[in-house]
């Protein structure tokens, strides 16, 4: 069993440490999120054709919230197909 | 070659519906007026969407603010969207494209809305978390020796900045828009020096042997 001290230490070490690897910069995740999220929403491999992008979302909460609200508007409007 | 089809040579993928929005907004259409309407009440029905979202996390703001901040993000997109319409290259639909700069609009208005008056913590009380010292009878050996180690890194290796905007995003939730708003700089340029303060601190636990992910590439 752990205590919530703990699992606030390991959510900290994770946010100050951020996502290893190549990721998207700001600029360019705004510019490729359209294009990332109709895909997401086509059931494609977003991820594939716009590399750098999970882990820019996973370091940078500001576009992940952006990206969230993105998607849930246009699968508002389009039901999300594939899986 | 039609004068449509010339005009949008460079977006071959164009689904129609994307088609009609860019021919009705050129600036010869005679229907542009009224497309520009229906791109407001489009881009207004979007940021009221976010507002709702998001409204739940601020309590204290009133419902008149909301609907300003609806309406200011729907006006301050639809000059961006007017402004940028020669850059969008099909590679969405129309509509995906200009909904993302109107939720961008309203989630940095709301944030930045939400912040207001409120001071901004260079050194955030979680900060004491890991600064305590204190571990837990469930922290093992090697959990220990990370969190002694980045405390070290943090401290040592990073500029004041460098550690001063990293601890206010990361660990003091500070969003970073209200936090490039405070020290007269961009969403971009703040995310760029957590990124090498990132590299800077992996660095530095690679150096002491410590599994914490290796730095390989990046920023593109």
């Amino acid at each position: 069993m752990t205590s919530s001290g703990d699992t606030e230490r390991v959510r900290l070490v994770a946010r100050l440490l951020g996502p290893t690897g190549p990721e998207l910069t700001c600029a360019e995740c705004f510019a490729q999120l359209d294009r990332y999220v109709d895909l997401e929403v086509a059931g494609a491999a977003a991820d594939r054709h716009v590399p750098g992008m999970r882990a820019h979302l996973e370091g940078c909460s500001a576009c992940l919230e952006d990206h969230d609200s993105l998607l849930a508007l246009v699968a508002r409007q389009r039901p999300r197909h594939g899986p | 070659m039609p004068a449509s089809t010339t005009r949008h040579a460079g977006r071959p993928s164009l689904d129609p519906e994307s088609r009609r929005w860019l021919e009705r907004l050129d600036p010869h259409s005679p229907g542009r007026d009224a497309a520009i309407q229906a791109l407001h009440a489009l881009l207004l029905d979007a940021a009221r969407f976010e507002v709702r979202r998001r409204r739940a996390a601020f309590p204290h703001l009133r419902g008149d603010d909301f609907d300003d901040l609806a309406h200011q993000s729907a006006d301050d997109a639809l000059v961006a969207i007017l402004r940028k319409l020669g850059d969008f290259r099909g590679d969405s639909r129309f509509t995906t494209w200009a909904y993302k700069f109107v939720l961008y609009e309203a989630a940095v208005k709301i944030r930045r809305r939400a912040w207001q008056g409120r001071e901004v913590p260079l050194e955030p009380e979680r900060w004491s978390v890991m600064t305590a010292g204190a571990a837990t009878p469930h922290e093992d050996a090697e959990t220990r020796e990370l969190l002694a180690a980045l405390r070290d890194a943090i401290r040592d290796d990073l500029s004041a900045h460098q550690r001063e905007v990293l601890l206010a995003v990361a660990v003091g939730d500070v969003p970073i828009d209200v936090l490039a708003e405070r020290l007269g700089t961009t969403r971009g340029a703040l995310y760029k020096t957590i990124h090498d303060a990132r590299r800077k601190l992996r660095g530095s636990l690679a150096a002491r042997g410590l599994r914490a992910g290796t730095d390989t590439e990046g920023q593109r």
